[in-house]
């Protein structure tokens, strides 16, 4: 396996997802290929800090401004309950 | 106005539908307030404007409370309402570019495929690992530049597929993408990010040049 068939099976690698066989020749690359080591650590480094982000903060005004539209559309959409 | 309802926080989403699908508003204001950032979070980054990023989620949650009934629990709820919400804001996309009637795909239309992928250029260790730099306060700023430098077809797949935790079908499902094509554009997405984080992130003193080799 080369440096640039690596990359067509980067994904399923760092899922997880590879078939057995390409797996092991993926691995036997890395073991001689310091620079795919690094990108390969780089990349799963970089997938968990974008799974960990901070969600973006939701506008107070607008927070109370949504959940007085549900309200309204529930009244709307169930009236026995109203 | 009060809008923190009296919910246990450990009621599970199902048990939160159910009681809502039976009339109980209290239940499904629990869900709102357990996904609304979440959803705001993926319509801003989609869309990168406050107005819309608004509009879209509160289009998000009136649309899930019209077709609450509906909802079967084929999928997670949270992965319903965050199909609900991309859906609405590729909408706004679409609407902005002028593409009423044609699909993402056709309108940014490529000859995706592996042979033209760029290859890493910048390689270097990191010098903190991802545990120490989510306690810097500058490193979600980092993270939302980097992300906003990508194309838009390349940021959506990574929107969806690793920040949401969507599948890759539902992700390609979702952008009325082929699967083949998302995994494409995902694996430039990261590639892309890869680089422009190591730039940032990287150790120059281990850095590492790339020399050419048979293997």
């Amino acid at each position: 396996m080369k440096c640039a068939e690596l990359l067509a099976v980067l994904n399923e690698y760092v899922e997880g997802t590879v078939d057995p066989a390409i797996c092991e020749e993926f691995e036997k690359h890395m073991a001689g290929c310091n620079p795919c080591q690094v990108v390969v650590d780089n990349i799963r480094k970089t997938i968990t800090l974008y799974k960990g982000g901070q969600p973006c903060e939701l506008p107070v005004e607008f927070r109370q401004r949504l959940h007085s539209a549900l309200r309204q559309k529930w009244k709307q959409t169930h009236p026995q309950k109203a | 106005m009060n809008i923190i309802n009296q919910i246990d926080p450990e009621v599970s989403d199902p048990a939160l539908v159910a009681r809502a699908q039976a009339g109980e508003l209290d239940a499904f204001e629990a869900l709102a307030n357990r996904y609304e950032q979440r959803v705001y979070a993926l319509a801003l980054r989609m869309l990168r404007h406050q107005q819309d990023a608004e509009d879209v989620t509160q289009q998000t949650f009136l649309s899930a409370l019209e077709h609450l009934g509906g909802f079967r629990g084929d999928a997670s709820f949270a992965t319903w309402l965050l199909r609900i919400a991309s859906h609405a804001a590729l909408k706004v996309i679409r609407k902005q570019k002028g593409l009423d009637t044609i699909s993402l795909e056709e309108a940014t239309e490529e000859a995706d495929g592996y042979d033209t992928i760029p290859h890493p250029e910048y390689i270097a260790d990191w010098r903190h690992s991802p545990e120490q730099l989510v306690q810097q306060h500058e490193i979600q700023r980092l993270l939302d530049e980097a992300l906003a430098k990508l194309d838009e077809k390349h940021r959506l797949v990574f929107l969806l597929r690793d920040v949401e935790g969507l599948s890759v079908r539902e992700t390609a499902e979702t952008l009325g993408l082929s699967e083949a094509n998302t995994k494409v554009r995902l694996l430039r997405a990261r590639l892309q990010l890869r680089e422009q984080l190591t730039r940032t992130l990287g150790d120059p003193e281990r850095r590492v040049v790339r020399v050419p080799h048979n293997h």
